[in-house]
């Protein structure tokens, strides 16, 4: 599709929308949000760009295939489960790292986050795979060769 | 703890596997090894919880260290940790299998990734010990297999799989009103909660209605009579590979589902609940053998196989002895194990002789003479011939119904065999014993299939014969495994008296 007004609308869209998944997945643990529906509003953007642009902006914006985003993101997820036998704890307790900046103002890292990553991760990727698949059917066979 | 994180082994394993050859999947071999590497794994860490289990008794993981009716809580009694076992080795034969029989095309269409998360569906839904958790694992088990039912793309599988996805829809959306009625009554989803409060439950009817909605729907999962239909329509269009994973082990995970529940948390209305079993048992024994004598297609012939068999696991728990139990565990992991193997020589048989209809093909006990041995074992095993593993299995199941004197479900059982017999030599009429219509030559020799599809052939039927000839210890853990289910309390003990 070529419109001048989606593409220029889409240009202000699409960050501010990478920017709100970012915020969602942030604040998602004891509020709205998380990983997935942050990973939800990420995909949306990139599909906006898909739209606007055509399906190859939408890989460019990606650097890496889908697939190869959605794999990481299972391996970040799964990985986030293991730090807690370290700790001599069962599966999947959560851990958390306090960071102190200074000025009272504490930087709260944990496995729930980290969690939270892989889920963002495993959502953009599977949606953009189903998405380039759609989008670029008849060229299915040179997709997915950036693994 | 060290207990539990080998059960968390159990599903973490098949996580990475589907991490791993999704990142390696624009690299063929790579992703190919990763993936076996994978399924071998699970399987070395399966048997080690199953060591675990049998050495020190229950395995509990409360994850996340939420205390028990609270979290997500993986409970892995012997009967659990059997099955996992019996999971990661259909698995790893399948993958083994697969390598020779899939292509580029069919690696393109995720067969890897996907093969790894059915594996995590299965072994999770054995592992759980949460009603809404068994739930979310069969969800994880449908996904994959709707993908990879339609890995190779053909219109026939996507008509297959269509149906397959439609009627265990119906059968999900069954189980979530099942689940909703049952939080509704007790106020927990936790097995061993549910089971502890099922007895101050004053709403005996609804509860009943709850469990006959919760065994309608792990029948349909598991097809047994009337709800197998989509067994038969599906099952013969995927690859090889995948129908013998599906073959081997989704319905029995619904079996698996159904023995779990009625002796876990149902037990208030035998009466009705397990006479109803009884019933469903016969007629899908008899239902399952009488359509498979009316096919003509190898793996159609094997799917009516797999619901009359699905008859007997249930005949051992409606049964609800001891002995009937035993019967139940011992067939499950006879069953799981030849029926795959039966699916996997089917697909050889059909690559050498060019098709699965038996109209079709022929010559192949002059052309591939060992082949025809290694159908004969679990063919023969599959109708209960000694000293098979499968004349064991039935052995126990028919004394434990002539023990409490239901002389019809015994009679239904002995009169399957006997019919089963004739399916199985009708393929073996068919397929190997009459010519190839198209001539000699059209009947290839056995090393013309790749080797990686003969490894896991001849290890499943080798697999079928120690069973058969050494039954004991295996009869010694299925006795265990059903004791264990004949005694909640201490499952319920074990899972909210703290974790180990």
């Amino acid at each position: 599709m070529s419109s001048l007004i989606l593409r220029a609308g889409t240009r202000i869209l699409a960050p501010m929308m990478i920017m709100l998944s970012l915020f969602l997945l942030w604040r998602g643990h004891n509020l709205p949000g998380g990983g997935f529906i942050g990973g939800l509003v990420a995909t949306s953007a990139i599909a906006l760009q898909g739209i606007a642009f055509g399906p190859a902006s939408m890989r460019r914006t990606l650097v890496f295939s889908p697939a190869v985003i959605a794999g990481a993101g299972v391996l970040i997820a799964a990985l986030s489960a293991l730090p807690a036998a370290l700790a001599g704890l069962p599966f999947f307790t959560g851990l958390w790292l306090k960071l102190d900046l200074g000025n009272g103002a504490v930087l709260p890292l944990s496995t729930p986050l980290l969690f939270d990553i892989g889920v963002y991760l495993t959502v953009i990727g599977g949606v953009c795979t189903l998405i380039a698949a759609l989008e670029e059917e008849p060229a299915l066979d040179d997709v997915e060769t950036g693994g | 703890m060290m207990a539990g994180w080998l059960a968390a082994f159990v599903l973490v394993v098949p996580i990475l596997s589907t991490g791993a050859t999704t990142l390696a999947h624009g690299v063929p071999r790579l992703q190919g090894w990763l993936s076996l590497l994978g399924s071998y794994l699970l399987l070395v860490v399966s048997v080690a919880l199953l060591v675990v289990v049998l050495r020190d008794g229950m395995v509990v993981l409360q994850s996340g260290n939420w205390a028990a009716p609270f979290g997500i809580t993986f409970a892995v009694d012997s009967l659990g940790a059997v099955m996992t076992v019996i999971a990661a080795i259909t698995g790893a034969a399948c993958l083994t299998f697969g390598l020779g029989e899939i292509g580029e095309a069919e690696r393109r269409a995720w067969f890897h990734p996907l093969s790894h998360v059915l594996l995590l569906g299965v072994c999770g839904a054995f592992l759980t010990g949460d009603l809404f958790n068994l739930y979310v694992w069969f969800e994880v088990m449908l996904i994959a297999s709707f993908g990879l039912m339609t890995v190779g793309g053909t219109k026939a599988q996507i008509d297959g799989a269509v149906k397959y996805v439609a009627l265990n829809l119906v059968a999900t959306l069954m189980f979530l009103l099942a689940v909703a009625l049952i939080y509704g009554l007790t106020g927990t989803l936790n097995f061993a909660d549910i089971a502890r409060s099922v007895p101050a439950v004053s709403n005996r009817g609804l509860l009943t209605a709850a469990a006959t909605l919760l065994m309608a729907a792990f029948g349909m999962k598991a097809a047994v009579f009337p709800l197998f239909f989509w067994l038969p329509a599906a099952y013969h269009t995927p690859l090889v590979s995948v129908s013998a994973v599906f073959a081997g082990l989704l319905t029995k995970v619904g079996v698996y589902a159904l023995i779990r529940a009625f002796t876990l948390l149902f037990t208030h209305d035998p009466g009705w609940t397990h006479t109803l079993l009884l019933w469903i048992a016969g007629l899908t024994m008899v239902t399952g053998v009488l359509g498979a004598a009316a096919q003509t297609e190898m793996r159609r012939i094997l799917s009516w196989h797999i619901i009359s068999q699905i008859g007997y696991m249930v005949m051992g728990l409606a049964l609800a002895t001891p002995l009937g139990l035993i019967g139940s565990v011992f067939y499950l992991v006879h069953h799981i194990i030849v029926k795959a193997n039966l699916f996997l020589i089917a697909g050889v048989a059909a690559r050498l002789t060019g098709s699965m209809e038996l109209k079709r093909i022929g010559g192949l006990y002059r052309s591939a003479p060992w082949l025809g041995v290694l159908f004969f074992i679990p063919a023969f095993s599959l109708a209960g011939f000694p000293p098979l593993s499968g004349f064991w299995a039935k052995l126990v199941l028919v004394r434990a119904a002539l023990e409490i004197g239901s002389w019809w479900i015994a009679a239904a059982a002995l009169v399957t065999g006997l019919l089963t017999i004739y399916s199985m030599t009708k393929i073996w009429a068919e397929a190997f014993w009459k010519p190839h219509p198209a001539g000699e030559s059209a009947a290839r020799p056995l090393g013309e299939a790749p080797t990686v599809m003969l490894l896991p052939i001849s290890a499943l039927a080798a697999g079928t014969v120690v069973i058969g000839l050494f039954a004991q210890p295996f009869y010694v853990v299925a006795e265990r495994a059903a004791l264990e289910l004949l005694d909640p309390a201490s499952y319920i003990a074990a899972v909210l008296g703290g974790a180990r």
